[in-house]
Formats: C-alpha cells, sequence, structure tokens
C-alpha cells in the first residue's frame, strides 16, 4: 500500500516536471553515447566507425526517452486532460449552449450556496473561539414561560439573583459566564448615536479563550458588586470602524449613556460575542449595570430577566451529566429566588422550572429561530431551482448528443470502448459545471450579503459571519458534482447505447434507439413542469401573502415620525417627567410644518410591550391585555378613530380618578353586551401594590400593538399566560398626565407635512429648547412595519425570481423537446398533409401531444406542491396553503406559457412542404 | 571471448533493475555509464544488452525511491547525474537477493527433474 502510493506520488512528481526529465535524461544518454565512442576510439577504431557501434551498443536514443517519458505519466491525468481540450474546443464551437448552461447552472449554484451559506452561519458553524464544543448553554425548560416580570430586549432567559445562585452552586463547569445585551447611546449630546452593548460577567472572556487585540480585557478583578465606573472592552471590529484601529483609543474614554468609561483594552479580531446574528460594539462588567439604567436597575432583582448563561464543561463531565446536574439543583435555586412581587400561584410555576443544558458550541441566536422555517422554504426552493436546471439541461445535452451521434457511432464503430466514450462526455458535463460553480461562488457571496442585509433586526445591524469556510466550499463542491452526474449521466449512457451500425447508415433510421432518447427528453420535461409548478404556485402564493399583508388595516396611519427623548442626564426630577413631555409635545406642535404632536410610552409595532391581566368586579379575567400610556392628542396624530366618548385631556389629572380608553377588541372581550363607557377595570397586580381603579372614558378602533400578524405574536409575546387568535389585541390606554412615575425615556409621535430629514433638523432644538440635555432619536414608524415585513417581502420577490425563472426554463424545455420530435415526425408529417391534412390538424397533433407532457406535469407538480405549501403554512397570510386561485393561477400561467413554447414547432411542422419532407 | 549474438542471453526487465541496485550497492555511487561498464564486466560480456535500457531502469528505482539521484562532475569533468541506493532500496536488495535465491533454487531443482525423466 505505502509502496504503491510512493510510485503514484512520484510518478505525478516526475509527470509535473517530464518535459525537464527528459531533457536531462537526454543529456545523460548523449553524454554516455561520447564515452562509449571515446572507448572504441582509444581501441583503434575511425571516428566514425565509433560512433557507430557505440550507438548499437546504446539501442536507439528515441525509443528509451519514449520508453521513459510513458513511465513518467498517469494514464488518467493524460487523458482527462485531453478530454478537457476537446471539451472547451467543442463548447467553445457551440457558445449559446456553453453560455446558457453555465448561466442557469451559475445561477442556480449560487443561490444554493447563498442560501447554505446562511444557514451555515446561523446554524453549523462553531464560534470563533477555543474549543467551543465544550461550551454549555444553560436554560430554563420550555424556554421559561410563564416567567413573570419585567424582560430586556432579546432572549434573555435569567435574572441576576437567579445567575449569582447558579454560579456559587454548580459543579459541572470549570467556568461559567453570564451576559446581557444593552444598547447604549455614544453621543455626549444631542441626538443620540446608537452603540450594540454587551454586559459580562468577569470570567466572560477567560471563559470563551478570547485574547486582547490591544490592552486587557475584563477579568474577574473588574467584575465586582458596587464597582462603580469600571473599564470598557471594545471589539476589534467598533475600534477599527470609530477609532480607526488607533492604539491610543486605549486609557481614552467613552461615553455610554452620557457616563464617562475607561477603554482598557480591545478584543480579539473576529470575536463578535457569543449570539450569533448580533455583534457587539463595547462590553462592560455586569456591576456597570445599575449605573447605566439608573434608578431602577436590573441587578438585584428577582422578577428582571436579562441574562443568558453559558459555561465550559469540566473535563471528566459530559454533557448528559451536567443536565441531570443543573436539573438536580433547579428547585433550590428556584426557591431560594422567588420574587417578593409574585402572587402565590406565579410562585408555584416559578418554583417549578428546571434548569436545562445544552450545546453552545455553533453559539447561542434569535435569529436562528426567528428565521428557521424561512431558510429552509428558501433553501428548498433553491434546490429545486438547481434541480430544474439539470433536467434542462441534460435535455439540451440529450439534444446536443443526438446531433453528434453520427460521431460517436463512428468513434464506437473503429473500436472506442462505451466506457471511455461516456467519459468523455461527463468530461464535457464536469466543465460545463465547473464554471457554473465557479460563476456560483462568486454570486454566491453577493447574493447572502444582499439576503443577510435585507434581514435587519431592530436597531442592531445584523451580524453575520459570512467568509464562506469549508462546509460552502464542500456544499458547492458536491452541488457541482451532483448537477454533473444529473445532467450529464444519463444522456452520455443513452447516446452510447445506439447501435452504430444503425446510425451510420446513410437512410435508415434507428427506431428503438431513438425512441429511448426522445422517451427520456419527454420525462425529462414532465420533471420540469412538476418543479416549476411547485415554484410558480410559490410564488404567487407568497406574493398574494406579500399583497394581502400590505392592505392589512393597521388601525392607525403608520406615516408619523417619532421622536425618542431621554430626560436621564437631565435635571428634570422624576415626579415633573409627565409634565416635560406634555411641555416637548406642546412646543413640537409650533414647529413649522408639524400637524400634531402626543407622547406615548410604547409605539405600535416597535416591539415595546406591556401586559398584564385585569380584574373585573374583583374577579381576575382570562386573557391579557396590553395597556400604553399616552397624551390626550395620541388618537388624532396615529389616525386611530375615537368611536364613543372622549380622549384624555386636562381633566385626567394625577389628583382625579384614574381614567382609561380602550379599543374595541378590549370592549368586545370584556364588556360584551353593555356599554364600556363609565365601566371600570383593575390590573391585576401583586399585592401591597397600590391598586388603582380605571374608569374607561372613551372607546377607539382597533389598531396593531405588536405586530401586523397579530394572531402570530403569541409565541413571541413570551410573558402572554394566554395566545390570542383574533387580528388585533385588547389594548387598554391611560392618560400619562395620571402617571406620577413616568419612565425617563418616552417618545414623541409627530405627524407633519414635511419630510424626515428637514422635521429633524427643526426638532431637534425645539427638544432641547423645552428639556436642555435630553437625547433624542428619531425614527419613522413605518420602518418597523417594512421590518416586521422584510422576511414576508424577501421571500415573495425571491419566490417570485424563481418562479419565473422556473416557468423560462420549462418553457425552454418544452420549446425544445417539441422541435425535436417534430423534426423527427417530418416524413410522417409529410405523409399526412399530402394526404390531406390541414394545417389546423397538424397543430393541434402537436399541441396535443404537448398537452399531454404538460397534464403529466401538472399533475404531479401539483402532488409535490401541496406539502410543500403545507410545510410553508406559517409563512402564509390570509390564505390557506392550498389556496385554490393560486394553484389555478400558476397552473395556467405555466400552461399559457408552455403552449406558447409549444405553438412555435407546432406551426413550423404544419408549414412543412410535404414533397420537401417525403423526399428525405 | 567473444560469443555469436544468438547466444547472448536477454536480460529481464526485474533482472536488470536488481543488477543495477546491487551495483550500486557494491560500488556507491555511480553514472549510467559506470553501472553499464560494472555490468559488463561482471557478466564477463555474457549478458547483451542495449546499455539505454539501463536508463529506464534507474527511473524504475527512482519512482520507488529505492535510489537517490544528484548532479556531480564525471571523471572527465562532465557534468553527470549520480545514482545512489538509498535506505529503502537497500532493505528491498535484501528481498529481492533472498528472493532470487529461492526462485533460483526452485529453477535448479525443476530443471534437473526434468533432465532426468
Amino acid at each position: 500500500m505505502w509502496a504503491r502510493l510512493v510510485l503514484i506520488v512520484s510518478r505525478l512528481r516526475f509527470a509535473w516536471s517530464r518535459r525537464r526529465v527528459d531533457d536531462e535524461i537526454r543529456g545523460e544518454l548523449e553524454a554516455h553515447l561520447a564515452l562509449l565512442a571515446d572507448r572504441y576510439v582509444h581501441s583503434g577504431m575511425t571516428p566514425e566507425e565509433a560512433r557507430l557501434a557505440a550507438r548499437r551498443q546504446l539501442g536507439s536514443v528515441r525509443a528509451i526517452r519514449e520508453e521513459i517519458y510513458d513511465m513518467n505519466s498517469l494514464p488518467f491525468l493524460d487523458t482527462t486532460a485531453q478530454d478537457l481540450r476537446y471539451a472547451t474546443r467543442l463548447l467553445r464551437k457551440n457558445p449559446t449552449f456553453a453560455l446558457v448552461a453555465m448561466l442557469t447552472l451559475a445561477l442556480g449554484i449560487g443561490a444554493n450556496a447563498a442560501v447554505f451559506q446562511l444557514v451555515n452561519a446561523l446554524r453549523l458553524r462553531s464560534l470563533p473561539v477555543d474549543r467551543p464544543y465544550e461550551l454549555v448553554s444553560v436554560g430554563i425548560d420550555q424556554h421559561g414561560k410563564g416567567r413573570v416580570g419585567r424582560g430586556y430586549a432579546g432572549r434573555s432567559i435569567f435574572t441576576e439573583p437567579l445567575w449569582q445562585e447558579i454560579r456559587s452552586q454548580q459543579q459541572a463547569f470549570s467556568s461559567l459566564f453570564a451576559w446581557g445585551n444593552g444598547g447604549w447611546d455614544l453621543s455626549t449630546e444631542g441626538e443620540v448615536v446608537f452603540g450594540r452593548g454587551l454586559y459580562v460577567s468577569g470570567q466572560f472572556f477567560d471563559a470563551l479563550g478570547v485574547r486582547a487585540h490591544a490592552g486587557r480585557l475584563l477579568t474577574e478583578a473588574d467584575d465586582r458588586k458596587g464597582c462603580g465606573s469600571p473599564g470598557a472592552v471594545l471589539s476589534y471590529a467598533f475600534w477599527q470602524a470609530r477609532y480607526g484601529g488607533n492604539p491610543g483609543a486605549i486609557g481614552q474614554t467613552i461615553t455610554l449613556d452620557r457616563r464617562r468609561f475607561d477603554v482598557i483594552g480591545v478584543a480579539q479580531p473576529g470575536f463578535f460575542g457569543v449570539e450569533v446574528g448580533r455583534a457587539f460594539d463595547v462590553a462592560l462588567p455586569l456591576c456597570a449595570e445599575p449605573l447605566i439604567r439608573g434608578p431602577q436597575p436590573a441587578t438585584g432583582r428577582r422578577d428582571a430577566w436579562w441574562l443568558d448563561i453559558i459555561g465550559r464543561l469540566k473535563p471528566d463531565w459530559t454533557l448528559e451529566r451536567a443536565q441531570s446536574h443543573v436539573a438536580g439543583m433547579s428547585p433550590d435555586i428556584f426557591r431560594a429566588t422567588v420574587s417578593p412581587s409574585y402572587k402565590p400561584e406565579i410562585a408555584k410555576a416559578y418554583t417549578s422550572f428546571t434548569l436545562t443544558a445544552t450545546s453552545a458550541a455553533t453559539g447561542v441566536s434569535n435569529l436562528r429561530n426567528a428565521y428557521a422555517t424561512q431558510l429552509w422554504v428558501l433553501l428548498g426552493a433553491t434546490g429545486l431551482v438547481l434541480l430544474l436546471t439539470c433536467a434542462n439541461l441534460a435535455n439540451l445535452t440529450l439534444a446536443r448528443s443526438s446531433a453528434r451521434g453520427r460521431e460517436i457511432a463512428v468513434r464506437l464503430a473503429i473500436g472506442a470502448s462505451r466506457r471511455r466514450i461516456v467519459r468523455q462526455l461527463l468530461t464535457e458535463s464536469a466543465l460545463v459545471s465547473g464554471l457554473g460553480a465557479a460563476g456560483g461562488l462568486l454570486l454566491a457571496r453577493w447574493i447572502s450579503q444582499t439576503l443577510v442585509s435585507v434581514l435587519k433586526l431592530g436597531p442592531a445591524p445584523v451580524f453575520v459571519d459570512l467568509t464562506p469556510d469549508w462546509r460552502v466550499f464542500a456544499f458547492i463542491v458536491a452541488a457541482a458534482v451532483l448537477t454533473c452526474l444529473l445532467f450529464g449521466l444519463s444522456p452520455a449512457l443513452t447516446a452510447t447505447r445506439r447501435d452504430p451500425a444503425a446510425t451510420l447508415d446513410p437512410g435508415g433510421r434507428s427506431p428503438t434507439d431513438r425512441h429511448q432518447a426522445a422517451r427520456l427528453r419527454r420525462a425529462l420535461v414532465v420533471v420540469q413542469v412538476a418543479l416549476s409548478i411547485v415554484l410558480v404556485v410559490g410564488a404567487v402564493l407568497f406574493a398574494r401573502t406579500l399583497r394581502n399583508l400590505a392592505a392589512v388595516d393597521l388601525g392607525f396611519d403608520p406615516r408619523v415620525v417619532l421622536a425618542s427623548v431621554d430626560l436621564r442626564r437631565t435635571t428634570v426630577p422624576p415626579e415633573a417627567r409627565a409634565g416635560a413631555f406634555a411641555a416637548i409635545a406642546a412646543r413640537i406642535r409650533d414647529v413649522p410644518g408639524v400637524r400634531d404632536a402626543a407622547e406615548t410610552l410604547i409605539v405600535p409595532l416597535s416591539g415595546g410591550d406591556w401586559n398584564s391581566r385585569i380584574v373585573k368586579g374583583g374577579v381576575a379575567q382570562e386573557g391579557d391585555v396590553h395597556f400604553n400610556e399616552v397624551g390626550g392628542h395620541y388618537f388624532r396624530v396615529m389616525g386611530t378613530p375615537l368611536l364613543a366618548g372622549r380622549s384624555f385631556d386636562d381633566r385626567d389629572r394625577p389628583d382625579t380618578v384614574r381614567t382609561a380608553v380602550v379599543n374595541e377588541t378590549f370592549a368586545r372581550r370584556h364588556f360584551q353586551q353593555v356599554d364600556p363607557i363609565g365601566q371600570t377595570f383593575q390590573m391585576d397586580l401583586p399585592p401591597g401594590a397600590p391598586q388603582p381603579v380605571y374608569h374607561i372614558v372613551g372607546l377607539v378602533k382597533d389598531a396593531k400593538y405588536l405586530a401586523v400578524r397579530e394572531e402570530r405574536t403569541a409565541a413571541i409575546a413570551r410573558f402572554s399566560a394566554r395566545e390570542s387568535s383574533s387580528m388585533f389585541l385588547p389594548i387598554a390606554y391611560l392618560p400619562v398626565s395620571q402617571n406620577t412615575m413616568p419612565p425617563p425615556d418616552f417618545r414623541i409621535v409627530v405627524r407633519a407635512d414635511v419630510p424626515l430629514a428637514s422635521l429633524t433638523r427643526a426638532l431637534t432644538p425645539a427638544i432641547t429648547e423645552a428639556a436642555p440635555g435630553a437625547a433624542v432619536a428619531y425614527d419613522a414608524v413605518a420602518n418597523y412595519i417594512d421590518a416586521l415585513l422584510v422576511t414576508e417581502r424577501l421571500i415573495a420577490w425571491l419566490s417570485g425570481f424563481f418562479g419565473v425563472l422556473a416557468m423560462v426554463i420549462a418553457a425552454i424545455g418544452l420549446y425544445g423537446v417539441m422541435s425535436f420530435l417534430v423534426t423527427r415526425r417530418r416524413t410522417e408529417i409529410g405523409v399526412r398533409m399530402a394526404l390531406g391534412a390541414e394545417p389546423r390538424t397538424v397543430i393541434r397533433m402537436v399541441l396535443a401531444d404537448s398537452g399531454r407532457l404538460l397534464a403529466c406535469g401538472v399533475v404531479i407538480g401539483v402532488g409535490l406542491a401541496i406539502p410543500a405549501a403545507r410545510y410553508a403554512a406559517s409563512l402564509l397570510y390570509g390564505l390557506p396553503p392550498s389556496d385554490a386561485a393560486s394553484f389555478g393561477l400558476g397552473i395556467s400561467a405555466l400552461v399559457l406559457v408552455s403552449l406558447v413554447a409549444a405553438w412555435i414547432p407546432a406551426r413550423r411542422a404544419s408549414r412543412l412542404a410535404p414533397a420537401a419532407a417525403l423526399r428525405e | 571471448m567473444a560469443k555469436g549474438a544468438g547466444e547472448r542471453t536477454d536480460v529481464l526487465q526485474g533482472t536488470l533493475d536488481l543488477m543495477v541496485l546491487k551495483t550500486l550497492e557494491t560500488m556507491g555511487p555511480l553514472h549510467g555509464y559506470g553501472i553499464a561498464r560494472r555490468i559488463e564486466q561482471m557478466s564477463d560480456d555474457l549478458l547483451k544488452m542495449n546499455e539505454g535500457t539501463v536508463y529506464a531502469s534507474l527511473m524504475r528505482l527512482l519512482q520507488r525511491r529505492w535510489i537517490s539521484s544528484s548532479w556531480g562532475a564525471s571523471e572527465n569533468n562532465r557534468r553527470a547525474r549520480f545514482y545512489a541506493i538509498t535506505a529503502s532500496g537497500r532493505r528491498q536488495l535484501t528481498k529481492e537477493t533472498e528472493n532470487w535465491g529461492r526462485i533460483a533454487g526452485v529453477m535448479a531443482r525443476l530443471l534437473r527433474a526434468a533432465e532426468r525423466s
């Protein structure tokens, strides 16, 4: 075995330099000849005789050289090179085929590779840290459904007291760390500059094995309770972007939420954190949280969920052992950390939670769960496109090999083995698919980058590491090999199966061979039609979904500008905040071009949520109600009509009765038969807290709150105990003016006649005039809707593109096959026409033949499309997966295009001059 | 002791390789011409071959890494390629020598038996 390997390797080596080796051997042989001749001259021959004698003794120099040359060649490589040269020549001779084949393949492989690259980045690739396979993510079973309290952005599932308990009790991990996401303002004054923050516990960098690129990283010593203003660590990318990679940045201060922190170091390049899809700019130790978040920190709170935990397994521990370990310590941990604000039944649910441990080698991700179905659907669609491309190429290749039937027959007849010819035909396919794959690789990068830029997640840009790794390359190579075999093998086998004698016979036709090729081509068209049906119907379903979503009645007019105002760094005392926000709104109303403005706690569709159950007549009601706190002008600004009663005004003061405005769904659910105006309810609050009674003073039209597809929000709203299946959520609006302690950050919705850019220039001075030192950030509510619908739009566009592509490819396929069949039946058609068949009859005959193929394809395609659509049902809106209209539309579009494609050869057949056809 | 062409023994390929290998083992590094001379001398001119085949044999041995080659100056100061046996070549030679002895013994017995019958 080893000896064989040595032989192959050195043969390769000699083959590589065999020109040089040959030169050397020639030199040696000539020297040898000269030495022999010298010897003969010494023994008395004439130089002429000596040379001849030497020649005889050495033998033929040419023969020796040839023998050695052959010895130093690998016949396999030689033949392949020869085949490749031949294939290149053939492709050059037929540039249209080459171009169509390579373009469609590049598109097919590129789209597949792009989606695969995303799947890879989100699901398969390991974190860029030391020994990622040892990392284990700690969680709560069933994702901790039913956790009560304040949740912060993202997927965070632990409270700070829980983290402390787990850290002190666990045995399974050699190191354990927690982290939480934060969005921090990087500006020093005026408008907010958003930065992606990360709170990390002391062991974070150490446990991950991340090294400092410059300066030092945070350690256990930095993360001590009450650490005041600790040091900050920058990500490499942020350091490059903001400081231009200047080492002088270390030791400078950075402003986060208007507090100053020392920059102590930069993390190693490529480290983006542990959450796939979200990169960080600045990391602070956990102990900095009270300083940043101000008077109401999450640290120490037993009902504030803002941390995630990952640990590194001890060397001799398995994941299973760690799982049972954390499960075993769960009861103690949860019993020790029950929040005093919990009512008995909630506390009971809380103490029954169990900790889980799952592998975190590929990181954790929100994005992964959010886009799983979409990615698989996209990968499925691109896979179908590739299959379709292969079927089409197989058809084209088959047509080409029939045209080359004579050539192949001659080669078979003069003794080429079938194997050899199949190999040569496959080399041609491999060349095409190889070039296609190369094109696909280039396209893939561009396509996947476009996809990522479209998949945005809130204000933080999505970060997905798309550097192609071995998996992506392996995928592309596999795709290329597979396509090559798919479209090259069966035509090659069919082409060489023919009987050379029959093909070479000038007038003769070999019906059986031709028949076989024709049958294969017809089958391929059926496959193409079937695959196209799936793609076209999918495209129609997704397009209609997008249209349905765009036409959804939101209950408000989204053309609203949004100014987020943060009063934390101002001198405004907490009890004066409500007044300050009202004053800012009033001041904004005076800005030229502004029609109206109102303050609000939560902006619909922004992702913000405040919900609770309500108590009516002393009885807690089933199902969550969503709340908002708004100013009196809110409904006018948003364009949500007031149906009865009044909006808030200066009658609603802290010292008057608590009032509320409710929406129709609220009224319908909780006051079915009675007029809601004048009714009262309470919030389901923990005992001990004040229990105000809210008097309903107004009824407004329903409006969207969490999502355009409100019925899907149940899965997203982790804190909802009961799911709502209606199109709108029940909402109760409360007046800001009655809140004595509003939070320091609030939003002002502004309806204006001028565009956003020019408006913000006027708004910032107005706001800072009303509240000096306030931080402001702008956005448009319409952006939220775009962000919420972005995947739907993306899928609709992509599937539409694939659908059209599929139709075109299927039409090309049908056209090709019908032309081929018509040519084959020239004589028959000629006879028919000579015997008096009308051109119409001929057209009908050809179209009927196409119709049979189409019908087969459609039936199979519908059979495939129904389960496919059912899989994608969760991505559809306002129509069932087996929507008859969409299927009908898709099928008729495809049939129409295909019949047009078939009609061209049909007409050509009908114009056949019978005499010409018969003479052949 | 010139002999007719018909009496010359054809050299089998494998045998030539073995002879080249043995030559390099006993003589140390040699160029192609030197190997041919040595084989001629040892065989007392009994073996006649096209000396060019020595180079084919050398290439075969090179490919198996049983010998190595390097450039140097020949006796008359011309650039020449010198071939030397490698460690794996020596091992192979030992193996082949035993093999050869066995085959020779078998052949001898077989031929004698054939003579007797």
